[in-house]
């Protein structure tokens, strides 16, 4: 048994694009998953009771189901209803979709931690239902809601590794290929798994220094 | 999409439970044994669980498995992949529950655990007898929580070659060229059995004896 890093390593580039590729996928949907699940949690907040127990039945089934099985629903499935999308696409909206569904639960566990106090009197004052949004509920619930937030952001992360499952070029799959192609299998899955290992520490020390400033900021 | 299909998913999805069951609780042995290490008071014990626990949730579980499934081969170990996707599967929830049981542990009322060291238990016996059962108490609910995340990681293990739930899907979507049905028939039946393990979850959290209170 002998293990040669080498022959993955000379790759340098074309791991880098894997790297890039997933990096890209994850910042990407990240955001698109977290505007989409405050947009969901704003509905739910201000649509009335109807939409919001519309919205609770998609929410319940994006978190009761693997994420692998939506992508493979999406990728694969899609085409046999006209929506042909190209992996990368796929994979983005999938990791927003997932996403969105959980960040639309972590918001609104944000929006219920707000005392109606607050609300009623900014109302009172004559504040505009976005400046209530804006300068009462979005502040006061920010310190609740970015611990989970960076939770949900990692998790993302880990997830973008299921993209290579539908042939998206991120670094599971520019990586794993590079294993099969120099015969070095084993070799190539530890340098990924360092990867993502050496990726998710540095989101949870941003997500640390990023929670120190905002509790500073609100102290 | 024909109940012929239909009773594929579902008896593929036996071993899906069977997969998940099985690793939950070989994973909630590891977490207990870690959590021991962890309050050891052993500097290098402390550490090494720390590099593990921090390594199983910070690699993606994909990645942990074809890891496994290619390295046990190279160190002489040819095993069945059910095997393999149970290693892999207990390895990674193991990390997790032991962050849960932190919890739990530090919640143990100091004065029970004092009292257990005035009647002679040693510190092995304290963390047998006295500790572990309040922790796995305490985080009961995150255990069921952790049991939902399993069964749907679980479905990752078709990437090994375990046939379960996912993995049969699959094969059935590339044969019968139906894959809208047959992947979203595939969800309903995960959806299903995750809604009936948090069910499970509440009542079994009624049904579990109180805690001791401080």
């Amino acid at each position: 048994m002998s293990f040669d890093f080498a022959v993955i390593l000379a790759q340098g580039p074309k791991i880098l694009s894997g790297i890039v590729v997933t990096i890209l996928i994850w910042v990407g949907g990240n955001v698109a998953a977290a505007v989409l699940g405050f947009l969901i949690a704003t509905l739910r907040r201000f649509g009335g009771r109807g939409v919001d127990v519309l919205l609770q039945v998609p929410i319940e089934v994006i978190r009761g189901t693997p994420f692998l099985v939506q992508i493979f629903l999406l990728y694969f499935g899609g085409p046999y209803i006209g929506l042909r999308l190209d992996p990368i696409t796929a994979g983005f909206i999938g990791i927003s979709v997932y996403g969105a569904a959980y960040y639309a639960e972590i918001f609104r566990a944000g929006y219920r931690s707000v005392p109606v106090g607050h609300v009623e009197a900014a109302e009172c004052v004559g504040f505009s239902r976005n400046q209530i949004i804006r300068f009462v509920l979005l502040p006061e619930m920010a310190l609740l809601v970015l611990p989970p937030s960076i939770n949900m952001a990692i998790i993302l992360l880990k997830e973008t590794a299921l993209l290579s499952l539908i042939t998206v070029p991120e670094m599971t799959m520019t990586v794993s290929a590079i294993g099969s192609q120099q015969y070095a299998f084993v070799e190539a899955l530890v340098v990924l798994a360092l990867v993502y290992w050496a990726l998710v520490e540095v989101a949870n020390w941003l997500g640390r220094i990023a929670e120190r400033k905002l509790s500073k900021l609100s102290a | 999409m024909t109940w012929k299909l239909f009773s594929l998913l579902l008896e593929a999805s036996l071993m899906t439970l069977l997969v998940s069951s099985i690793s939950i609780l070989v994973g909630l042995g590891i977490a207990i044994v870690l959590s021991g290490m962890r309050m050891s008071g052993n500097r290098a014990l402390f550490a090494i669980t720390g590099v593990f626990i921090s390594f199983f949730r910070g690699v993606p579980l994909l990645v942990q498995l074809l890891l496994i499934y290619n390295l046990l081969p190279v160190l002489g170990l040819t095993l069945p992949s059910l095997a393999t996707a149970i290693i892999g599967l207990s390895l990674c929830t193991a990390a997790y529950q032991a962050e849960n049981l932190r919890g739990g542990f530090e919640g143990v009322p100091k004065g029970l655990v004092e009292s257990a060291e005035m009647a002679g238990f040693s510190p092995v016996q304290t963390f047998i007898h006295i500790r572990t059962p309040i922790a796995l108490r305490m985080t009961f609910p995150a255990l069921v929580n952790e049991a939902i995340l399993i069964l749907k990681s679980s479905s990752l293990v078709s990437a090994i070659g375990l046939i379960e739930l996912t993995k049969m899907a699959q094969n059935l979507a590339a044969s019968t060229y139906m894959p809208l049905p047959i992947f979203a028939s595939a969800g309903v039946i995960y959806l299903a059995i995750n809604l009936v393990v948090a069910w499970l979850g509440r009542r079994a959290e009624n049904a579990l004896p109180g805690l001791p209170t401080k």
